[in-house]
């Protein structure tokens, strides 16, 4: 099973994902994502704007791999990968 | 008489408490996020801070418990098939024999919550929001879920109905360049002013169309910007491409209205049907971004005068704040009690507020002032906060 790591800021809002090991069943980022949101509700809202697209300042990559599709999200994390949620430095 | 004020800044909710006759801030809310506005709702004292995060989306924070803990809400969002005719950033790029002549439509996204206005008394639960880009939007149950005003989004002036299709009118909304930070210049919706003797008559002001009107909650709208004269238009009695920086009206006589604008101040007395331009550019009254009424008495207003428009800091580097008392024939500047040198603040739109004879404004360079006297002597509560973007008084 993919596993999802993110940056340290999120825990700010979703203590509850901190100190674990998260876990997806391998599919699109986007079922990633909402795997995510059932374990944190509201976690996706951070993440992506009311259309479903990525946010302006966000980052994510699977393994060393950006993700290409910001907009509907169809890369696909396997099985085996790490799918990384980090801050663009456009943002900071 | 007011015994908080909130302040939105750069870097976190400021709340002021007072305590006997001394304001004293408390510890910074929000720490580290850009806050555009915060406020108290006076009907059940609920706090807002509209959170404008650079990476994780606009969110408001409410708190009921007095600031003491807060719940980040992501109920505002635009609803499905909600799309807005594309502005053209106005970049060194942009080629203007580039475009086909079809607008380009984008699917809606909030950007920035600007504004958030507390309905009546009669109507627990309702609150107004106002964003980039463009929408009003109206929660009627404290603020757990929002509806976008679509009669407004779908205006004859924006395009008309883009739920439905194409666009069957010409956009007139232009862009603000407070829309740029998001990459975009598209409109926005800063000034919400609900009537207290009717809640179904509303006027609105966007940054860069104009003010409109609703007397029938928002089902028709209609622009009201005749007198208001755009210096940096052609045509400056145009109906449309107007820049209200902030409008709002006396509580106790609410046909009276104020706005100060890109191009001057203006004083409405018959519910904003007219405008009348009171700038008055010999005694430095002319542009600014915020502008207050008096509770009681709707010939007297405050403005914190800039320098126009592109140097935008405070005039040969003292601050004062201007105060008519007679529908802006005559202005008296108050300087005692704030820097008359090596001033170069700037007072943004939302950062002055007024409560019964206590005026209070904060500067985008951290100074906030608060004055007991009606605005005539002021007195510094601060030089250090971040960059202010709202005080309002709780």
């Amino acid at each position: 099973m993919p596993t999802v790591t993110m940056t340290r800021h999120l825990y700010r809002f979703f203590p509850a994902l901190e100190n674990r090991t998260i876990t997806t069943p391998a599919g699109s980022v986007a079922e990633v994502l909402h795997a995510v949101d059932e374990l944190a509700p509201g976690f996706s809202d951070y993440l992506l704007d009311e259309r479903g697209a990525l946010r302006r300042h966000v980052n994510l990559s699977i393994d060393d791999n950006i993700v290409i599709d910001r907009r509907s999200l169809s890369d696909r994390v396997p099985e085996k990968a790490t799918l990384f949620i980090f801050q663009a430095l456009s943002g900071g | 008489m007011s015994n908080m004020i909130l302040l939105g800044t750069r870097k976190g909710t400021v709340i002021f408490d007072r305590v006997d006759s001394s304001w004293r801030p408390r510890p910074i809310e929000h720490a580290g996020i850009p806050v555009c506005y915060a406020a108290r709702d006076p009907r059940d004292g609920t706090l807002w801070a509209s959170l404008d995060h650079g990476h994780w989306g606009p969110k408001l924070s409410r708190s009921r418990d007095g600031g003491a803990t807060w719940q980040d809400l992501s109920s505002l969002k635009y609803p499905e098939g909600a799309r807005h005719i594309v502005q053209m950033l106005p970049t060194p790029d942009f080629d203007p024999a580039a475009p086909t002549g079809q607008p380009e439509y984008k699917d809606a996204a909030v950007y920035k919550i600007w504004n958030i206005t507390f309905g009546p008394a009669g109507q627990p639960g309702r609150i107004y929001a106002g964003t980039i880009p463009g929408g009003l939007f109206v929660s009627d149950d404290g603020g757990d879920t929002w509806t976008l005003n679509r009669p407004l989004w779908s205006h004859s002036s924006r395009g008309g109905d883009l739920f439905a299709g194409p666009a069957t009118s010409d956009n007139q909304w232009g862009g603000t360049p407070a829309s740029i930070d998001y990459g975009v210049f598209e409109p926005g919706i800063h000034s919400i002013v609900i009537d207290p003797r009717d809640p179904m008559h509303m006027h609105i002001a966007v940054s860069s169309a104009g003010v409109l009107e609703s007397t029938d909650g928002g089902q028709t709208w209609s622009p009201r910007n005749r007198g208001v004269l755009n210096d940096y238009l052609p045509n400056p009695e145009a109906e449309w491409g107007h820049d209200p920086h902030f409008i709002t009206a006396c509580p106790a006589q609410p046909d009276h209205l104020w706005q100060q604008n890109h191009c001057g101040v203006f004083y409405s007395k018959d519910g904003a049907q007219t405008w009348q331009k009171v700038s008055q550019p010999e005694a430095g009254v002319h542009f600014g971004f915020p502008i207050a009424v008096d509770e009681q008495d709707g010939r007297t207003a405050w403005v914190v005068p800039a320098r126009a428009d592109m140097a935008r800091m405070a005039i040969g580097g003292g601050l004062f704040v201007a105060r008519t008392s007679d529908g802006g024939q005559s202005w008296q500047a108050f300087r005692e009690g704030l820097p008359q040198q090596n001033a170069y603040d700037i007072v943004l739109r939302h950062s002055l507020d007024v409560a019964g004879d206590c005026l209070c404004f904060g500067s985008t360079t951290g100074n906030v002032y608060l004055s007991e006297d009606r605005g005539e002597t002021w007195q510094c509560l601060g030089n250090n906060f971040p960059p202010v973007y709202s005080v309002r008084f709780g």
